[in-house]
């Protein structure tokens, strides 16, 4: 006896449902189809390549118009079902048709969700889900103009990319920082990020979307920040919803979707639901191999096999933008027990991550080549136990699976003299060997220098120091190099110079570039990186704050009790009556324990409740006081003695002059901590001599010192030259600054830079001798300090920066 | 059903996006400190946001990875087992926390009594 079904949505899942109940259980079904789209079913997921030009709509059709006909099917294209009467068994839509059911699909899919901005509703926003947007934006892809895509996910860049193939300017803006950040780990969104806007495409990333003006249609998008920017068309890609309205209005079961059980049945047991519209387990999907895998059950569960039943699978995600190569497939967090296997290639632009698990794959995250993909995904839902030795080669994929694992040494000896090692400048292994032996190298520095193989990217320096053991044997150490950290074979100055010479802006950017071991650096590196980045490129990098140490992040100083202190500046250790008021009001208010002076001529207020610090800067704010950067690797205090102003012994005005330093100099970041002083005559009251930068005051004027220190080492400072004029002081003193600020290695004292680069002397040769040279540094550092002198209390203060930091969260009941 | 102890449940706690990526919250509960972190690809861990060196609260450490470095002497955990690693030996609590579909944080902590 045949059944009446009745499918409420003509979309990719109940097609494979209908496909496969013909295919076995021919006959059984009488069906009917609703459809709100007045087509036939159509592969989805091709509307890319026709936005893009690179398929056509008749290429992309599913089933055929002869195919409803050959299989009895009534389509009912155009009429959307508007509601569902149970108790009759029938359905009716808009257009007023009517139709009984023995069994009922629901196959609704997915709404697209647009973010209700203001503007929101202007012609010329779009959403990107069937063939009609795909037309609209033809349409107006026809006209020229840009095209905002808000949303960097897999929909956004595919729309994107087909927009720019049509000749739009196009712009995408992310509310995250790295592109399709739920698929990929930071450094394959970097790489992606790369790759498009080398296409033209216009990313701003970190960006949120305050409104669509226009007037009676799309003008343009206005960004949190103020930014604005042009656009004949928005598309909104942010996201997708359960369509869901349906069923819940007929009194099913609904969560965030339709709620189903393993055979695909609602809680009305004669109404099945399949596709995005459907919850299982908690997971909606969005993707459709699960969706077909529902699909097939569905088909079982109709025809009564018990033994069907859906399982929650991992899923796997391409970008189908032609030339980007991009895979991910389940599991690529990092977590307990879990290792990973990182694959670099800068100069090809390859990234491959490996994620394990009791010796499982578990997932895996490929850009720049992704030909293994599926090998790795199968593996991934297989399951199979991987041995030390598959392991070993795992990454390199399938063809190199199977083969005899390979010691890294043995492999290097067994390449021919002519082997290419290093790519970027083209040395061959005899070369190196034969460099080795000539100038009777023992290290990798000695390898660089002679012969420039690794010295670029620096990918060929595990081969290079392979090929140095094969040579030297035991003589050879090759963890004599101090690199920066674990994470990475290269050292300070060689990430400081490729920072610049690659034009490296980001950490992903560096981690990639320099072929970083890890996905995301560690405690060690991260704050380095950020630091070299931040002065590299000044107003154009963008701080990483979760890079920072908790006192810069928070700009107060951490304490045994997880308490914070607070120093407020003291220009030159120079106050006020009314500073100390509201000094004194603060503690009071604020119940602060502990008040005291500094050894650095300043108050320090201790004990300060994390939540409560948000107040205590705005009160501070109010006086006029502003962050003393007692916390920071960043000039701390200029201390000053009182000079010629009032000590009778005085030569020149030191507080002043101090004064001065301090406003030109605070807010900026450095290596390490800076700290300034300045005396008013050689009797040296305020201790210049053993600071990073002192001046001592003397009737002929200014003397500059350098490289002092007073702390775990006690250096007295070397004696940089003497100046006549205040401009002239202040400018060596900037220039020194700014050097140390270009060279110094994170965590790296003045007076341990100045004993790097070849002491005073060198310093004296590159500052004072090179006048040219002291004034560009001085320009640049005049520039850096534009972005820096924002004073970090304030924003926080307004609440505008970071108040999740200073607020706890509360449990929901 | 997921073998949970009768005296415990799961809280809603927050939006996934109210925790900073690599970065971390604090909350409190009968008296207990808790730190909530979230990595870089957005999985959130929660644990007791007291290190067993010197009791440094590990919220305000910087997270790398599936680890926290402690702020006050820079011992790592890691967020998922709650041991210290390296050489040093200590363990923390921790809690179990996810991510539910919406987007919502959820904590397993004991009941309100
Ligand atoms: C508050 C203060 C002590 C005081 O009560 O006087 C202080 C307090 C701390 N000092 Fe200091 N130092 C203070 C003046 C000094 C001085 C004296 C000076 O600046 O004239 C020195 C020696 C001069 C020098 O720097 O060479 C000094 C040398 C150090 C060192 C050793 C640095 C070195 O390179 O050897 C550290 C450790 C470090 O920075 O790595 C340190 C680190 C610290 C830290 C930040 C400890 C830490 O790592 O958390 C302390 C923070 C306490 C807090 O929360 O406020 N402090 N510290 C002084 C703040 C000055 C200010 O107004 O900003
Ligand atoms: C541009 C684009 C690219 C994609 N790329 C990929 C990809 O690369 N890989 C991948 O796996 N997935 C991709 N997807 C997702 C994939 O297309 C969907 O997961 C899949 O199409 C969902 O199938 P479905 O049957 O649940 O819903 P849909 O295919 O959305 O079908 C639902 C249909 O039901 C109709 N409908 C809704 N309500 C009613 C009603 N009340 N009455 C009658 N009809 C109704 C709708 O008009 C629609 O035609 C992409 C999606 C888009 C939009
Ligand atoms: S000398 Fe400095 S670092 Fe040491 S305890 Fe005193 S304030 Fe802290
Ligand atoms: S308190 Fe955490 S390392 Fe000391």
């Amino acid at each position: 006896m045949t059944k009446k079904l009745v499918v409420v949505g003509n979309g990719m899942a109940p097609g494979k449902v209908l496909e496969t109940l013909f295919e076995t259980a021919p006959g059984q079904f009488d069906v009917t189809i609703f459809n709100a789209e007045p087509r036939v079913n159509y592969n989805r997921i091709m509307l890319s390549p026709v936005l893009s030009g690179e398929s056509k709509y008749e290429d992309i059709i599913i089933h055929d118009e002869a195919w409803y006909e050959a299989n009895n099917v009534t389509l009912h294209a155009g009429e959307k079902v508007v509601s569902i009467d149970r108790e009759n068994k029938t359905v009716r839509s808009d257009g007023g048709v009517i139709e009984g059911y023995d069994n009922l699909l629901i196959a609704t899919g997915s709404t697209p969700f647009i973010i209700p901005v203001p503007g929101h509703d202007l012609p010329g926003v779009l959403a990107y889900r069937d063939l009609d947007d795909v037309n609209k934006m033809l349409n107006a892809a026809a006209k020229g103009g840009r095209a905002v895509v808000i949303g960097g996910g897999l929909l956004g860049l595919e729309a994107a990319a087909g927009l720019k193939l049509r000749g739009m300017d196009v712009t995408v803006i992310h509310l995250m920082p790295t592109l399709m950040e739920r698929q990929l780990d930071p450094a394959a969104g970097y790489l992606l990020e790369k790759e498009l806007s080398s296409r033209g495409i216009d990313i701003r990333t970190g960006a949120n979307t305050k409104e669509i003006y226009g007037d009676g249609k799309v003008e343009g998008v206005r960004l949190e920040d103020g930014t604005e920017i042009d656009a004949s068309i928005v598309v909104m890609a942010v996201g997708i919803r359960p369509s869901a309205q349906l069923a819940k209005d007929a009194g099913l079961d609904v969560n965030r979707g339709i709620l189903v059980d393993c055979q695909m049945r609602t809680s009305d047991p004669d109404i099945y639901s399949v596709g995005e519209c459907v919850e299982f387990e908690g997971n909606c999907y969005g993707l459709v191999a699960p969706l077909y895998e529902q699909a097939r059950i569905c088909a079982r569960a109709l025809t009564n096999d018990a033994e069907a039943a859906f399982a929650h699978a991992e899923t796997s995600t391409k970008l189908k933008v032609t030339g980007v190569d991009l895979f991910s497939a389940g599991d690529f967090a990092d977590g307990e027990g879990r290792d990973e296997i990182v694959f670099r290639d800068p100069a090809q632009g390859i990234y491959k991550r490996l994620v394990l698990q009791d010796n499982r794959l578990i997932g895996a995250v490929l850009y720049g080549e992704t030909a293994d993909g599926a090998w790795f995904f199968d593996k991934i839902k297989k399951g199979e136990e991987i041995d030390a030795d598959e392991r070993a080669t795992l990454i390199f994929g399938q063809n190199f699976a199977g083969g005899s694992p390979l010691d890294p040494m043995a492999a290097v000896a067994a390449l021919p003299d002519e082997a290419e090692i290093c790519g970027c400048n083209g040395i061959s292994k005899g070369q190196i060997l034969n460099a080795i032996d000539k100038n009777e190298l023992t290290d990798l520095q000695g390898v660089r220098q002679c012969t420039k193989a690794s010295s670029s990217c620096g990918t060929c320096t595990g081969l290079v120091e392979s090929l140095l053991a094969l040579k030297l044997g035991d003589a050879f150490d090759a963890s004599a190099k101090k690199t920066v950290c674990d994470c990475t074979e290269f050292g300070n100055d060689e990430v400081r110079r490729l920072i610049i010479a690659k034009e490296l802006k980001s950490i992903p950017a560096v981690m990639q570039e320099l072929g970083w071991k890890t996905s995301c650096g560690c405690a060690k590196c991260r704050p380095a990186l950020n630091f070299y980045l931040l002065a590299s490129w000044p107003g154009e990098y963008v701080d990483d704050n979760q890079s920072r140490f908790i006192n810069e992040r928070v700009h107060a100083n951490i304490q045994k009790d997880g308490t914070y202190s607070v120093v407020p500046r003291a220009w030159g250790g120079v106050t006020t009556a009314a500073e100390l008021r509201a000094v004194a009001d603060v503690v009071d208010k604020y119940d602060i324990p502990m008040v005291k002076y500094t050894g650095g001529q300043r108050i320090d207020m201790l004990g300060v409740k994390k939540e409560d610090l948000p107040g205590v800067w705005a009160d501070l704010n109010a006086a006029g006081m502003v962050s003393g950067h007692a916390y920071g690797k960043s000039l701390r205090t200029v201390k000053t003695c009182v000079g010629s102003e009032w000590c009778r012994v005085g030569t020149q005005d030191s507080t002043g002059l101090g004064i001065k330093l301090e406003k030109l100099m605070w807010g900026s970041w450095t290596p390490h901590k800076v700290k300034l002083a300045v005396s008013g005559c050689p009797r040296n009251c305020a201790e210049a001599t053993c600071k990073d930068i002192g001046v001592v005051c003397v009737d002929s004027g200014y003397q500059i010192h350098i490289a002092g220190a007073a702390g775990m080492e006690v250096r007295a400072t070397d004696h940089l030259t003497t100046v006549t004029t205040e401009e002239e002081a202040i400018e060596m003193c900037a220039a020194v600054l700014q050097a140390y600020r270009e060279q110094g290695f994170y965590l790296e004292r003045i007076y341990k830079w100045t004993a790097r680069i070849g002491g005073a002397e060198k310093v004296h040769e590159l500052i004072v001798d090179d006048v040219e040279n002291r004034k560009a540094l001085f320009e640049r550092f005049k520039y850096a300090q534009q972005f820096s002198q924002d004073d970090p209390w304030a924003e926080r203060a307004s609440g505008k920066v970071d108040a999740h930091e200073f607020k706890t969260l509360e449990l929901v009941e | 059903m997921d073998g949970m102890a009768p005296f415990e449940r799961w809280f809603d706690i927050c939006e996934l996006s109210d925790i900073p990526v690599r970065g971390s919250r604090r909350l409190e509960k009968d008296g207990m400190k808790i730190a909530i972190f979230r990595t870089s690809d957005d999985r959130v861990y929660a644990v007791e946001n007291s290190c067993a060196h010197k009791g440094g609260p590990l919220s305000e450490g910087i997270v790398h990875d599936c680890a926290v470095t402690c702020p006050l002497h820079n011992w790592v955990y890691d967020l998922s087992t709650g041991k210290a690693q390296g050489g040093d030996e200590g363990q923390i609590r921790t809690f179990p926390a996810e991510v539910r579909d919406g987007g919502r944080v959820h904590l397993r902590l004991a009941m309100a009594s």
